[in-house]
């Protein structure tokens, strides 16, 4: 905040009582700071301006990327506006907002970050020209928010319905979302990765996508087209036992939750051993059971032991010449993802173990990379094909954590487009044509609404221009020839061309959004424009003595 | 008005400011590793800060960068890559560095042109798959025929430890690397090849031992030699081998009892060994210590033991004798013992070890380095990790190339090409690509002193006329047949390098914003 310099007793709260007398109500001294009126809002607008323009130049194909640097020198380089604001190391309450608005967008839809930032930045700053003409806050607003039903009329009216059979469409979906972002280079690679993923998980009678059975694993090495779709599991474990086969083919997998040692009760107790005879029989007693768990094991003719526990050397012996395989550490949500895949049951018991129980899988073989010890292991055709995972290479840490990022990014929009098979045109076709139906309802307004209709449309309109000025194009010239194609051809589906493939129509360039996330930016980027303006007082308290 | 967003020690920057921070971190990185590049380039002594006596002189591109702490993202990014390069094929790793900051170099170029990111970056992926497409075309591929590919093994090994402080003797360190990998048999597990190191003798004194090496000794009063061993490789505790029912503890109420219950141990003990006796085997080797008590039973059965053999110590002994790591011992039948013709314990410089000779299975092997002092046994021990790693990874991969700065100028040439037939912006990418590729080999004959410009353009004349197996001879400043000298490279090692560092370059590439936050401070109330 700006610092406010010596205590202001003009801003402090002040009564008089009955004699005159002054007491302070609230205590404004130096370390307190308070904004007012037209000053806080102008000020919010301002924050909330530096932080869009940050991110802005991340929109579009030809967006860049940020460096951000963490408290602790750790590198992120990204062009997701929703990990750009988390990571940024910020002050202002304002700024924040947008986080979280960035953040919503996330969660929600899981795409179109950047995109909700830079309309509620442009939002408020045509809301801030009015302002400063005198019309009240909540009175734009409330002009915003009737602006934002007929931009989303007309979203409707344009949205597109695809059939979701034809993969086609979900494979040019998912691109569009990927084109900002580095894995563009393998870009028809990593959207059928997207695709494929999604569709093996999908339930498309309750069109829903349970994102719980992808898993996104990353290794540095080799180079992102490297990265493959594995229809089955991918451990980052190595087989328990050295001499272990590498690869065992046909495997029943017994999934257990209990360790292999000898049985501990839950209460605290304590075994006391004070003759000869006892201690004789315990060394029987352990033997026994290491015995009697192997035993149950083969007994449920499993041949791959899946545990989440450690085992005891011997045990590990044991399994080994018994020509069992072992997997042993394995993380809870693992062991879950192991047991849809491979239609087991995770067994807590030794004694449960039955072979009904059992998951099976075509194969798990172990996988070596480069020089180093690493090794993973995969469990592919399993009996349950909904399960995948996405195994993301690429050279360096940064562009492999990048490419998860992306990845997700991808999946959302595959898997919005199967929620609710509508889409809008991209490139900034979808936000031309809503904001010229908001200038024409703009006309039939009367009061102050009118201003608010037309701020409305010219904030719609800085998404073209963003994407023009960030692909090397003259924002303004471009944005002019669009709206007035737009109009002359009736064609709601010309954007800008930022590639320069030498045409507008965004149908022929196959650059797609799905509907719902376009929906979704325009509510909540209005929806915040709201609740910043009507804040007209801001108090930070100092911070406490010590 | 301007408002403050960020907190007051985090910094933002932006668009030129930001490129150029990038820019200037990676080609200062890339000019630092610049002059360790080839068979004339030279070492960096690095120094400790905490610790002032821990010198470390290497060549090694990857160490090199480890071991400098910075603060540049960009430099961070290059460092990342070469320690990729590192793990993934072990070698290339000042290449990889030093290519990728060449494409940077070029790039500044292009943006002062008013060039837009995205467009070198699209030119940099046409030419990045155009030279990986040129790469394939020209390597050889000689894994189906044993005798020209170890003699290719051979001279990738040479190649690699040219530049290393391991070149005298690359001669005698190629033979021993390429040997030792051969016995590995497919397997890409460099653990199973122990590397030890003694200070004393002379770098040409190493030597790859037919058998294996344990840094270990036999018990006390054990015979220092055994023939026809037959050796058991366990895992099992063999200091008081205690019940693992949880909880239990001894609780007694008199001496005698106490008594009683130690010797019971002790039975326990014993039996344990009996049934490892019967095994019939004449050496015992554990993971875990082996108290007084059993040793001695073992030196009565006439056993050898050894204890303590850490855990690589086992898997390779369990790989070079052909044996199972036994943990349970009650089924002597079903246990894959361990052979070989002699054990005996030798010593190098000073120190005793254990060394087996006529192994059965052999997949392991130990090379012994010897060496003046401590750097240079490290060096050295880097650099034929470096040998070994490559080739390992060639037995996978099993293509090469030709080195010299060959098949960087067969990339040029044919990237070239390409920008020819490219029209627009991104053509003059494709061409800076080729430039970058180009600096390899005038690198590699700046550090060997020589002409550059002179010795390169020869060279790219050579292979445009299309004599592609030309390139430099750095002995003799000329320009020479590649094949003939023997200077062969590892295809993968190659790609891996031009598609790495084209990656790297296309990150820093994509950047126009640096935002920092406030760094952490130990202070309790940042």
């Amino acid at each position: 905040m700006a610092a406010q310099g010596m205590p202001d007793l003009s801003n402090a709260i002040v009564a008089q009582d009955e004699m005159g007398r002054p007491f302070i109500i609230v205590r404004d001294q130096g370390k307190k700071q308070r904004k007012h009126g037209i000053e806080a809002t102008k000020s919010h607008i301002l924050a909330a301006r530096s932080v869009a323009s940050i991110v802005k130049t991340s929109l579009g194909p030809r967006g860049l990327d940020k460096i951000l640097i963490s408290q602790d020198g750790d590198i992120t380089i990204t062009n997701d506006g929703a990990t750009i604001l988390t990571q940024m190391d910020l002050d202002n309450q304002i700024a924040k907002l947008l986080v979280e608005l960035s953040r919503s967008q996330d969660d929600e839809i899981g795409d179109g970050t950047t995109g909700v930032v830079v309309l509620a930045s442009a939002l408020l700053d045509q809301a801030l020209e009015l302002i400063e003409k005198g019309i009240h806050p909540i009175k734009i607003a409330n002009g915003f928010d009737e602006a934002c039903k007929i931009a989303i009329d007309q979203l409707d009216k344009v949205a597109d319905v695809v059939p979701i059979e034809d993969e086609s469409y979900l494979l040019k979906a998912a691109k569009t979302s990927l084109g900002s972002k580095i894995v563009s280079k393998s870009h028809d690679h990593f959207s059928q990765m997207a695709v494929d993923a999604v569709m093996a998980v999908a339930d498309l009678e309750r069109k829903d996508v349970d994102f719980e059975l992808i898993k996104i694993e990353k290794k540095v090495g080799g180079s992102i087209e490297d990265s493959l779709l594995i229809k089955g599991v991918l451990l980052d474990k190595d087989f328990s036992h050295p001499q272990m086969p590498k690869q065992v083919k046909d495997c029943k997998i017994a999934i257990l939750t209990c360790p292999f040692e000898p049985p501990k009760p839950k209460t605290k107790h304590k075994l006391d051993i004070s003759t000869v005879e006892e201690f004789k029989l315990l060394q029987e007693y352990e033997t026994k059971k290491f015995q009697e768990m192997i035993d149950l094991v083969k007994q449920s003719e499993a041949n791959v032991v899946a545990c989440q526990w450690g085992f005891d050397d011997e045990a590990n012996h044991l399994l080994l010449s018994n020509g069992l395989n072992a997997i042993r550490w394995i993380g809870g949500s693992e062991l879950e993802l192991l047991a849809i895949a491979t239609n087991g049951r995770i067994v807590p018991r030794f004694e449960d173990l039955s072979p009904e129980k059992l998951g099976s899988a075509g194969i798990v073989r172990e996988l070596e990379f480069g020089t180093t010890r690493d090794r993973m292991l995969v469990i592919e055709d399993c009996s349950n094909s909904k399960a995948v995972t996405c195994f993301i290479r690429g050279s360096n840490e940064m562009i492999t954590a990048e490419g998860v990022r992306a990845l997700h990014d991808s999946l959302c929009v595959v898997r919005n487009l199967i929620r609710d098979n509508r889409v809008v045109y991209g490139g900034g076709a979808a936000e031309l044509t809503c904001s010229l139906a908001v200038s024409e309802a703009a006309d039939k307004q009367k009061g102050i609404d009118q201003y608010a209709f037309r701020a409305f449309a010219s904030a719609l309109d800085t998404i073209p221009m963003t994407l023009a000025e960030n692909s090397g194009l003259d924002p303004i010239e471009t944005l002019s020839h669009l709206k007035s194609k737009q109009v002359n051809e009736n064609s709601s589906r010309l954007g800008v061309d930022c590639l320069g493939k030498g045409t507008n129509d965004m149908k022929e360039l196959f650059v797609i959004d799905p509907y719902i996330g376009k929906r979704q930016q325009l509510l909540l980027a209005t929806q915040l424009t709201r609740m910043i303006l009507k804040i007209n007082d801001v108090i930070i308290s100092g911070k406490d003595e010590y | 008005m301007s408002v403050q967003i960020f907190n007051e020690q985090a910094t933002e920057e932006r668009a030129e400011n930001a490129r150029m921070s990038a820019f200037v971190g990676a080609i200062a990185v890339g000019d630092l590793v610049k002059s360790t590049l080839g068979p004339k380039g030279m070492d960096k002594l690095l120094q400790s800060s905490t610790n002032p006596d821990a010198a470390l002189v290497t060549n090694d591109g990857a160490t090199i960068l480890k071991s400098i702490p910075f603060d540049n993202p960009a430099a961070k990014v290059l460092v990342n890559i070469s320690k990729v390069q590192d793990d993934e094929v072990g070698d290339g790793t000042t290449s990889v560095t030093v290519l990728s900051a060449e494409l940077l170099r070029e790039a500044e170029k292009l943006i002062e042109k008013k060039i837009h990111p995205q467009t070198i970056i699209e030119g940099y992926r046409i030419a990045r798959t155009v030279s990986i497409e040129a790469l394939e075309k020209h390597a050889v591929n000689n894994g189906d025929n044993p005798a020209l590919f170890r003699n290719d093994l051979l001279n990738i090994a040479r190649t690699t430890l040219s530049s290393k402080i391991l070149s005298q003797d690359k001669e005698l360190f190629s033979n021993l690397a390429v040997d030792a990998i051969l016995r590995l048999k497919g397997s890409t597990n460099l653990n199973n090849i122990q590397i030890i190191k003694k200070v004393g003798g002379k770098l040409s004194d190493s030597y790859l031992d037919e058998g294996f090496i344990l840094e270990k000794k036999f018990g006390i009063s054990q015979p220092k030699r055994i023939e026809n061993a037959k050796i058991l490789i366990a895992n099992t505790s063999m200091d008081t081998d205690k019940v693992k029912i949880f909880g239990a503890k001894f609780k007694v109420d008199s001496t005698s009892k106490l008594a009683e219950l130690e010797k019971a141990e002790k039975v326990k003990m014993k039996n344990k060994v009996e049934k490892i006796k019967k095994f019939g085997i004449n050496v015992f080797i554990n993971r875990q210590l082996i108290y007084d008590y059993p040793e001695q039973l073992f030196t009565d059965a006439k056993i050898n033991s050894i204890e303590h053999a850490d855990f690589d110590g086992i898997e390779r002994l369990a790989l070079v004798t052909g044996g199972e790591v036994v943990s349970t011992f009650d089924k002597p039948e079903n246990a894959k013992l361990g052979y070989c013709d002699v054990i005996e314990e030798i010593l190098i410089g000073e120190d005793s070890f254990l060394k087996f000779s006529g192994v059965a299975a052999g997949e392991a092997c130990t090379v012994v380095l010897r060496g003046a002092t401590d750097q240079v046994l490290d060096e050295a021990e880097r650099s034929l990790h470096d040998a070994l790693s490559v080739l390992s990874q060639t037995t996978r991969e099993t293509k090469t190339v030709l080195g010299g700065g060959c098949a960087e100028m067969l990339m040029a040439k044919a990237v070239d090409q390409a920008a020819a037939n490219e029209t627009g912006k991104r053509a003059l990418a494709v061409e800076a690509f080729s430039r970058a590729l180009r600096q390899l080999p005038t690198i590699l004959a700046d550090n060997a002193g020589y002409d550059s410009s002179e010795l390169v353009t020869k060279l790219r004349s050579s292979i445009y006329n299309g004599i592609y197996t030309s390139g430099l001879d750095l002995n003799n400043g000329t320009i020479g047949d590649m094949r003939e000298l023997g200077i062969v490279e590892s295809f993968k090692l190659k790609r891996a390098v031009v598609s790495s560092a084209a990656e790297a370059a296309e990150v820093l590439l994509r950047v126009d914003n640096i935002i920092r936050a406030k760094p952490r401070t130990a202070d309790r109330n940042h």
